[in-house]
């Protein structure tokens, strides 16, 4: 996208930086208060990076290191609920252990900002990307956003404190990122400097919730079914709001930087005249935009659209771009045992989306890439090809296709 | 909310208690809680509240200080306080208290002392929280106090047992059966102690006991003003989860010390103090009961036998006699050659009363 007038008042600096680094230098432009760190692969690097800066003077903030990631989460937590800006972050069994702190940080509705670094959950130890960690918050409450590059990492981080911080939202946001695909490749990130910030983040204010001597209130007092419904409802409608005010951040963002795709929910790539659209969430949308140009030079009419906001779920575009499409192909990296079709997360949810469609296409659950393996271009044609007999064939008798699984395994 | 006025910055101005006299008059934790009758460890929560005053803010784990106080639409709690999950009071200390700092520093917080209060209850702290309480007392550059309420059980569930129920006491995990009549085999984790061996740079962990009032807010003041992460351990009396009258709290609280089961000391800088009626067992000039007159007035005993009460004592007889430093450090054997720890041990903190040493009942006045 070219460059606006309005982003040439913002003074902005090319870096070849990682996912994680990128994320770092927001938190450094974003005047983090308190951070709480403490060791996983792949997250761990923006903690390393932060902690850098605020040794070197670059960033004020107050770097703690836990002992836990439940501990890590909590300090956050209550950090945030004095007014404190603040982020925090782990991947895979860590985000899980954190699981406890991670629910009642959306329960109170604080602005928690994380990066879960996706990482397959333990058994076997692996550090390879797999989503289902982040997706263990689906239900409860955060904001969730897949990043697939460093330019999008820099200025989704941005976004998010907005978003959450936004008093019409006050939920928590996590940034999830493909482990070592994003959080340890290197890309070319234009890091803003500080007057772009400014103008876009106002500070955090907290009012009449601020936990403080001069605001004697309690907290999360004890509650049984006296007003639990009215609870969740409300949190449902900030998780409903949050959807206007995400649009309007984004469009903020545009004006300011001048870049960033037009439709802040989904990634659409020629998807316009296409009869199968390939749907994914994260890095692996490189390979397969690359597999859909070479589909593409073969005739084949096939496109991509990129879930990116996962919560709140992007139905109404879902609709709009895919229906009356021959067939819809679901690349989960992730996995539901016994769900339905034995499908993955996001198949499923896909599908419930586009069931109320009077010319809903076929949906075809796809499992690839578990536990770091490459997603490679001749997969896409595989998947490409299943999803073709599939949209032709009985779809009642179909489960989802696991992509690339060696020798026989039943 | 509007944060405009000015205060002085620093350590909190909270002077000794050295008489009943000097308690505050104004109450921060009043009516509104649903806790049993003759609970001390809602009598603890006034007594903080009263010793810290109103620049504080408190942040309860989940237990029965946490259920049975705050129901909504009826707190107690007239300074601000915030739940936290049961194995987190140590992180949310840490959370809290960096808040403040960094916001201050910065200038978005008027600079000025905060109190920040955790609270948990042995099931919390000495069990699942210990970890995080640990690694709270690392954090030296932050000002919270960790207190522990040590009702030695889960009292807000169904009273289980946990790693701070004395031995052989009947709970809902633990019952008295045909077969086996014991089944808390665990002895009572020393975790003040363990804290205070592990954390060399903690200016203040301290033991304590509900019955004695002053003394307890004696504390939660030197704790306080010391600064830093600091921790107090407080033993209070549960006629739920005891199984005694409720008439008979501070009673039973009290020959809990006097038997020499809790003793009560603070380590303020580096330094060991015994307190009130442990002194003066420590320095010889008064003798501890029989543990029998206080195990039998609860029902969580009455299942012992001789043999048991016998056995209690024994153990309680080995802390007293064999250990380098009573109801503190669990090591008698010493090198050959090396002298035994002399008992020269410094005066109360501050001139405030040695609470105690006036014999039984000083703390029965306490408001």
């Amino acid at each position: 996208m070219a460059v606006t007038e309005a982003s040439k008042r913002f003074a902005q600096h090319e870096e070849l930086i990682t996912g994680t680094e990128a994320v770092a230098q927001a938190l450094r432009l974003a005047d983090v208060d308190v951070m709480a760190g403490y060791p996983i692969r792949p997250y761990d690097s923006v903690m390393s990076a932060v902690a850098k800066m605020i040794a070197n003077g670059q960033m004020d903030a107050d770097f703690i290191i836990a002992e836990s990631e439940h501990s890590q989460f909590e300090i956050v937590k209550h950090a945030s609920a004095t007014g404190a800006r603040v982020f925090v972050g782990s991947s895979g069994v860590g985000w899980m252990y954190a699981m406890e702190a991670i629910v009642v940080t959306a329960a109170l509705r604080l602005p928690v900002v994380a990066l879960v670094g996706n990482r397959a959950l333990d058994d076997p130890g692996a550090f390879g990307v797999e989503h289902n960690d982040a997706l263990a918050v689906r239900d409860a409450g955060w904001l969730l956003y897949w990043v697939a590059e460093g330019q999008e990492a820099l200025d989704t981080t941005f976004l998010a404190y907005r978003v959450a911080e936004d008093a019409r939202v006050s939920l928590p946001c996590a940034l999830s990122m493909d482990g070592a695909f994003l959080t340890h490749s290197q890309h070319l990130v234009m890091v803003p400097e500080k007057d772009l910030v400014e103008a876009f983040l106002p500070p955090y204010d907290l009012k009449k919730r601020r936990f403080h001597p001069d605001n004697p209130i309690s907290i999360a007092p004890q509650y049984n079914e006296d007003w639990v419904m009215e609870t969740r409802k409300q949190s449902d409608a900030a998780m409903r709001r949050a959807r206007g005010v995400i649009a309007e951040a984004y469009e903020e963002l545009r004006r300011l930087t001048g870049r960033g795709d037009p439709n802040p929910f989904v990634e659409t790539y020629r998807i316009e005249d296409a009869d199968y659209v390939l749907i994914g969430m994260g890095t692996v949308a490189m390979p397969i935009k690359v597999a859909v140009d070479q589909m593409r030079e073969r005739g084949k009419r096939v496109g991509f659209l990129r879930i990116k906001w996962f919560r709140p779920f992007p139905d109404e575009e879902l609709r709009h771009f895919l229906h009356g499409r021959k067939g819809v192909g679901v690349v989960d990296r992730d996995y539901s045992y016994g769900s339905t079709r034995h499908g993955g997360a996001v198949y499923n949810e896909v599908r419930s989306a586009l069931y109320d469609l009077a010319d809903r296409p076929p949906v075809i659950g796809f499992i690839a890439g578990l536990g770091g393996r490459e997603v490679s271009v001749e997969d896409v044609f595989r998947i490409q090809e299943q999803l073709e007999r599939s949209a032709a064939g009985d779809l009642l008798a179909e489960s989802a296709h696991w992509i690339g699984v060696r020798g026989p395994v039943e | 909310m509007a944060i405009t006025e000015a205060r002085p910055a620093g350590r909190p101005d909270l002077a000794p208690i050295r008489t009943i006299r000097d308690v505050p008059v104004e109450e921060f934790y009043t009516s509104g809680h649903r806790t049993c009758q003759g609970c001390h460890s809602a009598l603890l929560m006034k007594y903080l509240a009263k010793a810290a005053g109103p620049r504080t803010v408190t942040i309860g784990a989940t237990g029965c200080m946490y259920v049975a106080n705050t129901s909504y639409y009826a707190t107690p709690w007239v300074i601000p306080w915030m739940h936290t999950q049961l194995g987190a009071t140590g992180a949310a200390v840490i959370g809290a208290a960096a808040g403040y700092a960094v916001q201050q520093r910065k200038g978005k917080l008027p600079e000025e002392p905060i109190n920040v209060i955790g609270i948990a209850g042995d099931g919390g702290g000495a069990d699942m929280g210990l970890s995080a309480i640990s690694a709270a007392l690392q954090h030296t550059q932050y000002n919270a106090l960790i207190i522990l309420y040590d009702n030695e059980s889960y009292a807000n569930t169904d009273i289980q047992a946990s790693g701070s129920t004395p031995w052989g006491a009947v709970t809902a995990f633990t019952p008295s059966g045909t077969v086996r009549r014991i089944t808390q085999d665990r002895w009572k984790k020393n975790t003040p102690a363990m804290l205070v061996a592990g954390h060399p740079e903690a200016r203040y962990i301290g033991s304590a006991s509900a019955a004695f009032g002053v003394d307890v807010m004696n504390k939660i003041r030197t704790a306080l003003r010391v600064g830093g992460p600091t921790y107090l351990h407080v033993h209070d009396a549960c006629p739920k989860g005891w199984d005694f009258d409720p008439r008979y709290s501070r009673e039973l609280g009290q020959l809990a010390v006097e038997c020499g089961v809790v003793p009560l000391w603070e380590v303020v800088e580096g330094e060991l103090r015994y307190n009130g009626i442990t002194r003066q067992i420590v320095e010889g000039r008064r003798k501890r009961k029989p543990v029998r007159e206080y195990l039998m007035r609860q029902g969580r005993f009455a299942h012992f036998t001789e043999d048991d009460i016998e056995y209690f004592q024994s153990k309680v007889d080995e802390m007293w006699e064999k250990w380098i430093l009573p109801g503190f450090l669990p090591v008698a054997a010493l090198p050959e050659g090396l002298p035994r720890p002399g008992r020269k041990l410094a005066a109360p903190a501050d001139g405030a009363v040695d609470e105690g040493a006036a014999g039984e009942g000083a703390g029965e006045a306490a408001p």
